[in-house]
């Protein structure tokens, strides 16, 4: 009884730290200013957030394929993400503007 | 910088954030004076006299444009007297709200021979609708070609040179993109094989089985560059694979259904269900729609990409 409540406090832990994380990145999404600024708000959200989520949902299945499955997804997004920010990065770099970044319109 | 540059990248790019003077150097390769081409004439319309001698005369093209609404006119109405036919939609006695329903949950597996039940609906009872989804993204893809079709242009001078231009508009030299692609892509194409081919047992199918080949090969392409696919993969080959498998789709269910509407045998084993090579025709069914989705998937983004194979 006691085990099923220590798991269920650390799945929900993990779940509600991962969310705090993802509206950080939702917040930061809209709020900064420059694109790469933004996109390593987005790439946060896309490997600590989900990857908290998903490894409180671990907790909760436990040792089955379920799990496995779960971590697959896991390693899946820790491997595309980073490279799919790399690849807005390098071309912000080539075809950005160098001095002004995207200035939020304030009408 | 010439305006012929502009243009160019303004295909390619919506032009107000660029500032061209700030592509670095070592990624952007001049030719002698200083103008960037895009490599692929943006043709049909170079020389008006052969085009027009393609279409005919102008009788013929007359007459063609007749035909064309006649045609069109003739679809309507069937469409519009097929319809009339239809119950009223909303009555309670309609047979798509008791009847159909039941039937579909008690002798699903049944008579399908598919675990899946999503898969025994689209693929078996209600087949003509997803051979009339596999037909709209092949019309989809066919006026992406008509749209955006551009003759490749070999003969230029530079045409090595602006084969390696290629790179301003995807990262095809990236070296971190290589490493995962080269990690991912055989996963992602084993994954996309096992939804197709365990359509009928798990939750899954054709299309998103498609849709996850399709999105490898893209991947390759943006890894590798355009050479590496273009080995395999052509526009014959697109067209060679979308035909074959509308057709095969189109032959088999009409049979399917010709037999089965008529009471005859139609002498395709159902199989145990659960097995893998069960439920008759659902298998080779949603081969043919993974491939139709997954080609289609490929060729809308090598059109968007530069207008042609």
């Amino acid at each position: 009884m006691i085990g099923e409540w220590i798991r269920f406090g650390a799945a929900a832990a993990l779940i509600g730290l991962g969310l705090v994380v993802a509206s950080i990145s939702v917040f930061g999404v809209f709020r900064l200013d420059r694109s790469l600024n933004r996109m390593h708000s987005a790439a946060m959200d896309d490997t600590l957030g989900i990857s908290l989520v998903l490894s409180g949902l671990i907790v909760i299945s436990g040792f089955t394929a379920t799990s496995l499955k779960l971590l697959c997804v896991i390693i899946f997004l820790w491997m595309a993400s980073p490279v799919s920010s790399h690849l807005i990065a390098r071309l912000e770099a080539v075809v950005g503007k160098k001095d002004e970044g995207y200035k939020r319109r304030r009408d | 910088m010439s305006r012929k540059i502009k243009s160019g990248i303004k295909r390619w790019f919506s032009a107000e954030d660029i500032y061209l003077d700030e592509f670095t150097s070592e990624n952007v390769h001049r030719t002698e004076k200083d103008e960037i081409y895009v490599s692929r004439k943006n043709t049909p319309m170079k020389d008006p006299e052969a085009y027009r001698s393609v279409l005919g005369s102008k009788k013929i093209r007359r007459l063609y444009s007749v035909f064309a609404v006649l045609f069109c006119i003739a679809i309507i109405t069937f469409m519009i007297i097929t319809v009339s036919f239809l119950p009223r939609i909303g009555s309670a006695e309609n047979a798509a709200v008791n009847e159909v329903m039941e039937r579909y949950i008690e002798k699903g597996v049944e008579e399908t021979g598919a675990v899946n039940f999503v898969a025994g609906m689209i693929l078996d009872y209600r087949a003509f609708d997803t051979f009339g989804e596999s037909c709209v993204l092949f019309t989809a893809a066919a006026c992406v070609f008509i749209l955006l079709r551009a003759e490749r242009d070999d003969d230029h001078p530079n045409a090595v040179q602006l084969q390696e231009d290629d790179r301003y508009f995807e990262p095809k030299n990236d070296e971190i993109l290589k490493y995962t692609a080269r990690v991912a892509i055989p996963f992602m194409f084993i994954f996309g094989i096992y939804i197709v081919l365990n359509g009928h047992l798990s939750p899954g199918g054709g299309f998103s089985g498609g849709a996850v080949l399709g999105t490898g090969l893209v991947l390759y392409l943006l890894a590798f560059g355009f050479e590496k696919t273009e080995r395999f993969f052509t526009a014959k080959t697109y067209k060679a694979v979308t035909t074959t498998a509308l057709c095969f789709y189109c032959l088999a269910k009409s049979y399917s259904f010709f037999t089965g509407a008529n009471g005859l045998e139609s002498g395709i084993p159902l199989g145990i269900p659960g097995n893998i090579l069960s439920s008759g025709l659902i298998l080779p069914l949603n081969i043919c729609v993974g491939a139709v989705v997954a080609c289609t998937i490929y060729a809308f983004y090598v059109m968007f990409r530069k207008g042609g194979f």
